[in-house]
This record gives C-alpha cells, structure tokens and sequence, in this order.
C-alpha cells in the first residue's frame, strides 16, 4: 500500500515544507487538523453530503462512443467532472477544505486563482457555508477572465488584483501566502492543486481522489475490469493526482499526464514543466519547475489559463522520477483540435486544459486494440474558454478538419 | 574566528545593540549598491545584509519585491553578489557580510560548491528565508563545517519550535518582530517583549530583530532590548525614492546624501 508523504511531507525526494518560519505554525496547525478530522465519520458525512446534494455527485463514467468509433481503436470512457456544479473538479477540494476550516473555527477563506475556475469554486463554497472570502488574482488575469472576477463578485468574494511579478497564478499564490502570514489568526487559505507547501499537496489529492475512486469503480462494474491507461491534464496537477492516486498501485494500469506545451517545447512559450524542467523548490515544495541556470522562476505559457503554470505537485514529480506515471507535452494547437473533435462527435465542448487529455487520447486510442479501455478525466467544461477558442479559430472554424 | 562572532563580542564590551542593515543588490546597478554599502558603514553598520534578488521572495513584502525585480532586469544573481563582496573587502570594509538569498538559488548552485565560493568570497553568513529547520540540516552541516554561520529566523508564532531552530544555530538569532511579511509598519505583534525574553532565555547566542522598523523611536527601543536591529525595507525604500537621482551620474551625490540622512536619522535621530 502507498504510504507516501512521509511524516515530513516528503514523496520520496519531492514535496517538503520550504516556507518561512512565519508560516510554519499554521502549517503545523493545519496538518494536525486535517489528520484529526480526515477520519471523522461526522467530517467526512458533512463532505459527502455536500459533494452528494450540492456538487452533484457521482459524476458519470461516459462511454465515448462515436469518439471511439472515429478513433477506430480503445474504448473511450469520460469521467465527466465537467458536470460539477460550477463546470469542473475544483469543487471537490473547496468543499473538503471549506468544511475542515469551519472545523478550524475560521471564518474567512482565502484563495488564489489563474483563470478564476479555483476563485469561483471557493467563491461558491464561501457562500454556501457563510463565510467571507478574498480571492487573489494576478493583474493580467483579472483583465483575460473579466467574467469570472464578476462571477466571484456576484458569489460575494472580494477579488484582490496582485501586482506583483508577472501578475499571474503563481504571484497570486505568493501574494495569497504572504496575506495569510499576516492573518493566519482567524483565515484559511484554500489552495487549489496538489502542489505548496505539507500538508497541501496530501490534503488536495485527498479531496480529489474521488475523481479516481468512482472511475475505478464504476469501470468494474460496466467492464468487469481495469482500464490499460488512464488520462489526465495537468498543471499543478489536482485533477490528475485525483484521478491517478486510486491507480496507482495497479501496475497493469498506464498512467499519462498531459501538460502544456504551448507553442512547442523548443520556443520560449510552454508550462512543459515535467519536459523541461529542473528539479528545484518553488512555492513550497521540492518538485521539477521552469527555471534558468540561477534559480529563478521562468513564466510558463500555456492557451489554458489552468496549465499556464511554472511548477507543478510534488507527487506528479515523484510519479514520474519512479517511472510510475508518464508525461507528455501537448501544444495549443493540438489542444485547440482535440477541443473541437470531442465537441462534434460528443457533444461535448471541453475546457482548454481538458482538451489536452483528450488530444493524448486521439494520438493514443487509434494504436490500441478494440478491446482495450481508456478512462480519461474530463475535468471541466469548456463554457468559460469559449471567447479564447473564438478568438484563436478566429474566422477559419473549419480549417483544421 | 567568524567575523559575526567577533563583532558582537565587541559589541557585548560596549554594551551596544549592532546596526545591521539589508539592501537589495543591483537596485539600480551594482555600482550603486557599492557607493549605499559605504553609506551604510560610514553610518555604523556592524554587519551588512546583501539581498540577492529573486522572482519569487515569499518572505517579502511590496517595497522589497519591487526591488527586487529592478534588480532582476539587471540579471543579479549570486556570483554578481559574491563579486561585490569581493570589491567590498577590497576596498577595506572589514565588517561582517550576510549574505541573504532564497533556497532555490543555493539549491541550483549545488550546496557543496556554494559554500566553497561563500568562503573564497569571504562571507560571513546566511539568511535563507524559506528554508525552515526541518529542511536545513544538509545547508547547515557544509556551511558550519566552512565556519558559516546559518542566522534562523524565530517568529512570534514559533512557541516550542523556538528551542529546537535556536539549539543547531550560529552567529545569532533573527527574531521577527511580527506576523506578515517585510515592510514598515508603525505598530508591532503586541506581545513582542515577551517574545523576545522567551528567544533570550532559550539561547546564549546574540539575538536581533528585523520586519518593520523604520524610524529611530523603534530602532532605540529594540536597542535596549536585543543585541542588535535589522533595518530592510525603509533602506531601499529610501534607495527607491531616490533612484532617479541615484541612477544619474551628476545627481548621485544627491541621491547618495538622501541615503545618508535617512540613516543619521534612524540610528542617531
């Protein structure tokens, strides 16, 4: 059985706790708390409850059948987290930290946010548990996703701009830190992926190895057996890890992860962090990150504001430094295809960074045979990426096919 | 014997809390941060903070961010630092040099090979603000093993984590004098004396405090209660508001004077 992090937060050489003193107690604090209640039969019926009643779980385990039949090769089955209230998996990490801060007795949340899918999500929850909540958001950002910083605003979030940096998701996550050592007191800070400093990276792949735990199931039970490889986009990487995590210790099971490459691995412009990355500490933990030869943190690029990031978890560092999980660099434009590919032949219109698991599946499922089985995470759909994909198919919507 | 060491020792005889200030190398140029360290010792720094910029400063509050990315337009990193070191024992400043740098830097550098170029380049000390105790042992071992000191930092939230930081640490204690981040603040975490005895009981070793002062009522009142005050962000926040002068070769000197009356009226008043 897994029993990784380590008592120090440790997945094998990856993870860690490298935060200033400052903020070390809080972490502590958090920690214990978490491990107190993670097994509260009245913490974890408050969770599912909310997860059951409010987020709309189970989600489903769709058999993609003209896709498979286009494809030509496995059979394809979505886990369709796009269905969760609020269009994505970031739900279920909000819940769970959400009701573990009441648990705390904290009454103000905070949160980072790139493209406002986090923000909105612990936005919602805030609401939903009556508590008061400020979501930090890089400058550049807050001008890219002005529908979502209306939509944390209509939830009741304040959404404070951060210019620092390069005004993105990872100054934004610095900034949410640095506001948290300041008002550690009576707020918790929401993080929302696998990656920071312990217990963060644990307590997110906890929260969302739900995602894995239904699939696994009901797989067995619409197959009667294990999938050959299992799909995901990543960036920090919650969705994959939840999808992955159940997995992991079934070794006929091949895990992939699918990152940005942006304009391509060899330019400037990529988030091809498990590519091109360097082994290193940022944001909190030792993981694999973009970075030049002095250390310092190199901004990522990525169509998808969910990828468009320069680290990524420590666990994904560990699943791929022990072969155990494979990654692979997709480009926009790929991505841009595999959107609109799944858009005609399901109905379905994916969000961008969930175009780039399904541009794995398209490369991969025609190379396998009919009776093997893909379960890919659709972590959330596309309704907030529609004015990008417009304006990156500009006129020519049919050129690629 | 560490010039840290050294220093405070004469510092104890004279019953006098150390001057220990920080700037942020590069911000404008590393020329100028050459001509800001010579103020600072004129003015009595007994030790000096050289900030090495990097884009991620957690620790770091908006004054010493902003710096730190006008430095990093000028791609300063650590050798660029280490070089300036160099110019300053050249030039006979003779006091103690910390160095102060972010984890992942080191990290990049490979430890073993960082702390072998901190010695040749005889510095003194580090302040890594991001690597708590627990991550620290393998920095800590090359760097003592070298006659480093690696300065912890204590916060007031840190409670029974204070005796085992204090209990591997060298040189001296860096004591925090609120929850937040660096900045100038007109007011302190409330229990701070109380703070601070507990940190002089758990240690023999000096013990300073830093985060926040920026004028002299607060600079003489933690004079008389730790071994010795550290002064950042009002430092560059001066070196920001004269910048433009700074970076102008006929109007530096007029830059370099706002410097030297910001710190006659911090230390002196």
């Amino acid at each position: 059985m897994i029993t990784w992090p380590d008592a120090k937060g440790r997945f094998g050489p990856f993870g860690g706790r490298y935060v200033p003193e400052t903020l070390m107690n809080a972490l502590i604090e958090l920690e214990e708390a978490y491990l107190k209640y993670k097994d509260d039969p009245e913490f974890i019926t408050e969770v599912r409850y909310l997860l059951n009643e409010y987020a709309g779980r189970p989600t489903s385990l769709y058999f993609a059948e003209r896709l498979t039949e286009q494809l030509g090769g496995a059979k394809i089955y979505l886990k369709r987290e796009d269905l969760n209230h609020t269009g994505a998996h970031k739900i279920n990490n909000t819940i769970g930290q959400a009701v573990l801060a009441k648990r705390m007795g904290k009454k103000k949340i905070i949160a980072e946010t790139g493209a406002g899918q986090h923000g909105v999500a612990s936005a919602t929850v805030a609401a939903l548990l009556n508590m008061e909540c400020k979501v930090f958001m890089g400058e550049e950002d807050t001008k890219r996703q002005q529908l979502n910083v209306f939509r944390m605003k209509l939830l009741g979030a304040e959404v404070i701009p951060v210019t620092s940096g390069t005004r993105t998701l990872k100054d934004a996550g610095n900034e949410t830190l640095r506001y948290w050592v300041s008002n550690v007191e009576d707020t918790f800070y929401v993080l929302g992926s696998a990656v920071g400093p312990h217990p963060y990276p644990m307590m997110v792949r906890d929260f969302q190895r739900i995602i894995g735990d239904e699939s696994r199931e009901q797989i067995l039970k619409k197959e009667g057996r294990l999938p050959d490889t299992v799909i995901a986009c990543i960036g920090g990487g919650s969705n994959a890890i939840g999808m992955f995590y159940p997995f992991v210790n079934d070794t006929s099971v091949h895990l992939v992860g699918c990152e940005a490459a942006g304009k391509g691995v060899d330019t400037e412009f990529h988030a091809a962090t498990m590519t091109k990355g360097t082994k290193g500490v940022f944001q909190g933990s030792m993981s694999y990150l973009l970075q030049d030869q002095g250390g310092q943190v190199i901004p990522a690029h990525s169509i998808s504001a969910g990828l468009d990031y320069p680290g990524v978890g420590p666990e994904h560092a560990y699943l791929k430094y022990s072969e155990r999980a494979e990654y692979v660099p997709i480009t926009d434009a790929e991505a841009l295809d595999a959107l609109q590919v799944l858009s005609r032949t399901e109905g379905i219109i994916p969000a961008l960074e969930t175009a780039h698991a399904i541009a794995e599946v398209i490369k991969r499922a025609p190379k396998m045979s009919k009776d093997q089985i893909i379960v890919v995470s659709l972590s959330g759909r596309g309704d907030k990426d529609v004015e990008t994909i417009m304006r990156n198919l500009g006129g020519n919507r049919n050129e690629s096919h | 014997m560490n010039r840290i060491d050294e220093r405070f020792a004469s510092l104890r005889k004279a019953k006098k809390a150390a001057f220990i200030p920080y700037l942020t190398i590069g911000d404008p140029s590393v020329d100028i941060s050459f001509e800001i360290i010579k103020e600072l010792v004129a003015a009595g720094a007994d030790c000096i903070e050289l900030g090495v910029p990097y884009s991620d400063p957690l620790a770091d509050g908006p004054i010493i961010q902003r710096a730190a990315q006008r430095a990093l337009e000028n791609e300063i990193n650590i050798p660029v630092v280490l070089s300036l070191a160099k110019r300053c024992r050249e030039a006979g400043i003779t006091i103690p040099l910390i160095l102060f740098t972010y984890y992942n830097p080191i990290l990049q550098m490979g430890i073993e090979n960082a702390m072998e170029l901190f010695l040749a380049h005889q510095i003194d000390g580090l302040i890594i603000p991001d690597l708590p105790v627990e991550e620290c042992e393998e920095v800590r071992d090359a760097a003592q093993a070298r006659g480093l000191h690696i300065i912890p930092l204590v916060a007031p939230t840190s409670n029974d984590r204070v005796a085992k930081i204090v209990s591997s640490a060298s040189g001296f204690v860096y004591c925090v004098s609120s929850l937040g981040v660096t900045g100038t603040r007109t007011s302190f975490f409330e229990g701070i004396d109380s703070f601070l005895d507990f940190v002089r009981q758990s240690t023999d070793l000096p013990i300073c405090v830093g985060f926040g002062i920026s004028n002299h009522d607060q600079y003489k009142y933690f004079s008389t209660r730790c071994d010795g005050i550290i002064v950042g962000s009002a430092i560059v926040r001066t070196v920001e508001e004269a910048l433009e002068l700074l970076k102008s070769d006929s109007d530096r000197e007029q830059g370099l004077a706002h410097v030297r009356q910001f710190l006659t009226q911090l230390v002196h008043a």
